[in-house]
């Protein structure tokens, strides 16, 4: 299997860890990654409210690239606002005939052209509808048995375009999380809105969403979740949402190469904000077991 | 550091349709609706908006423009996507929401100018960057919105991250790159 990698501008900073854990998990499941040359920023949720042709050709831009770069190739994209944006550009274009017209003119300043080739996949939708849970499950050396799991989706995986899921009651994680040994933690706050940017806009009103959702959480021993944003409100803001216990927060890739026993270079759970000395020690129960 | 740049600026449908254009196109994306009140009922925000999403749209078809441009209720949207999900009539309301922080920029006065100024801010390091900055792009917002406070709120969070070694100071090698199709997009819609 192979695929073009968006990675995406968190993942080459603050979101380090998803991005190694990614390609990391995925080489040992046996996927080629080719990340697309000369990527730029998508203009996450922030170029919406500035501008309606710039919302759809900057991503466009790198889906021009990934055609010309990488033909051929779905494209795999890890952050859910890259994958939205992403995403939106072919559907818009489908139900707006003269928008592929405009995107070109746009692109042209770069010789580039946008065709719409590119199907454009969310990392979860690869890991558990191409690859799959049995899959995953033969490479597990270290059974996460015990473990409590709270699958975090957040919202723009899921919503508008409800491709892989079911958006109001998302599950794709379920098999994965059975698949590593450990317990699926059931709760319903799997695709609620963490705040996304509020967190720097109207932080009151964000921290409400978090409070809500870490809330949900107890008797989980820790969250998952497929997005740089989603991760970022749920770790970092535990103190300010008066959370009285810190609740450890990783990436699902992280939590896959935990149970395929892969080195703390692969996994970089240091980089974390939330990771707590329960969670560590369970993790060591765990490979005490399988050893 | 001197805040020198003005902040980027993109509010085609005022400078080329008439001043209502953009309220029209506004109007067409919920003319459809029939105030079942489902948008607000699935708005994680809602409990903090003065307009309920639902009266915010009826407002907007009378042609209400100032007392919604006067609301916080978009400015309260998170792009969750729910109420988009969920609308019987199948309404882009997440995407009217973004148009309304648009119109609110071209004409809504100084308040909703500072409160785009999130927005612009990034945008304008992306076109610098090519990649987002997230460093350089928070100084330059902390500087913008002329708050002394709000450096102090991030500050925590801000040293959490330098000592995990997450916060870049280098530039982005895509630099510049997004120079020429920013510039394109701005003169096509100054025009159309």
């Amino acid at each position: 299997m192979k695929y073009a990698y968006y990675p995406g501008c968190s993942l080459g900073t603050s979101a380090e860890e998803y991005d190694v854990s990614s390609r990391e998990v995925l080489h040992r499941l046996g996927v080629e990654l080719s990340e697309i040359p000369d990527w730029t920023c998508c203009g996450a949720s922030a170029v919406e409210p500035v501008s309606r042709l710039l919302t759809l050709a900057l991503p466009a831009r790198n889906l021009a690239l990934a055609e010309r770069e990488t033909p051929g190739l779905d494209m795999v994209v890890p952050c859910s606002a890259c994958y939205l944006n992403h995403l939106r550009v072919g559907r818009e274009c489908a139900v707006d005939r003269s928008l592929p017209g405009r995107i070109n003119e746009a692109l042209g300043a770069e010789g580039l052209s946008y065709a719409g080739k590119v199907r454009v996949r969310h990392l979860l939708d690869v890991l558990a509808n191409d690859i799959g849970p049995e899959a995953v499950a033969a490479q597990v050396s270290r059974s996460l048995e015990g473990l409590r799991v709270a699958p975090y989706y957040g919202c723009q995986a899921l919503r508008p375009y409800a491709l892989f899921d079911d958006p109001e009651h998302p599950r794709s994680m379920n098999p994965l999380i059975k698949a590593l040994g450990a317990t699926v933690f059931d709760w319903d706050m799997g695709g609620r809105c963490c705040g996304a940017s509020l967190m720097a806009t109207r932080r009151d009103v964000a921290l409400v969403s978090v409070a809500a959702i870490l809330d949900a959480a107890a008797g989980a021993d820790v969250i998952v979740t497929v997005c740089p944003m989603c991760q970022m409100n749920l770790e970092a803001y535990q103190s300010q949402a008066h959370h009285a216990d810190t609740i450890s927060v990783l990436y699902l890739p992280q939590l896959l190469g935990l149970a395929f026993g892969l080195t703390d270079e692969q996994t970089l759970l240091h980089k974390n904000l939330a990771v707590t000395g329960a969670l560590k020690d369970k993790l060591c129960a765990c490979e005490a077991a399988s050893a | 550091m001197k805040n020198t740049h003005t902040p980027i600026s993109f509010t085609p449908e005022t400078r080329s349709r008439s001043g209502d254009g953009m309220l029209t196109a506004l109007q067409d994306m919920v003319r459809a609706c029939m105030q079942c009140g489902t948008c607000t009922a699935s708005c994680p925000n809602a409990f903090a908006m003065d307009l309920a999403p639902r009266q915010m749209w009826r407002m907007l078809l009378f042609g209400l423009k100032q007392e919604v441009l006067e609301s916080r209720t978009f400015w309260l949207c998170s792009a969750c996507y729910s109420c988009t999900l969920r609308c019987p009539r199948g309404l882009p309301l997440t995407a009217a929401m973004s148009a309304l922080k648009r119109l609110a920029t071209a004409e809504g006065g100084s308040a909703n100018r500072k409160k785009a100024l999130f927005y612009q801010e990034f945008m304008h390091n992306v076109e610098q960057n090519g990649r987002i900055q997230e460093m350089s792009f928070m100084c330059r917002y902390f500087l913008a919105m002329h708050n002394p406070l709000l450096p102090l709120e991030y500050g925590p969070l801000g040293l959490k991250l330098l000592a995990k070694g997450k916060l870049h100071l280098g530039g982005s090698g895509q630099r510049g790159r997004l120079g020429p199709l920013f510039a394109k997009v701005r003169s096509m819609e100054a025009t159309t």
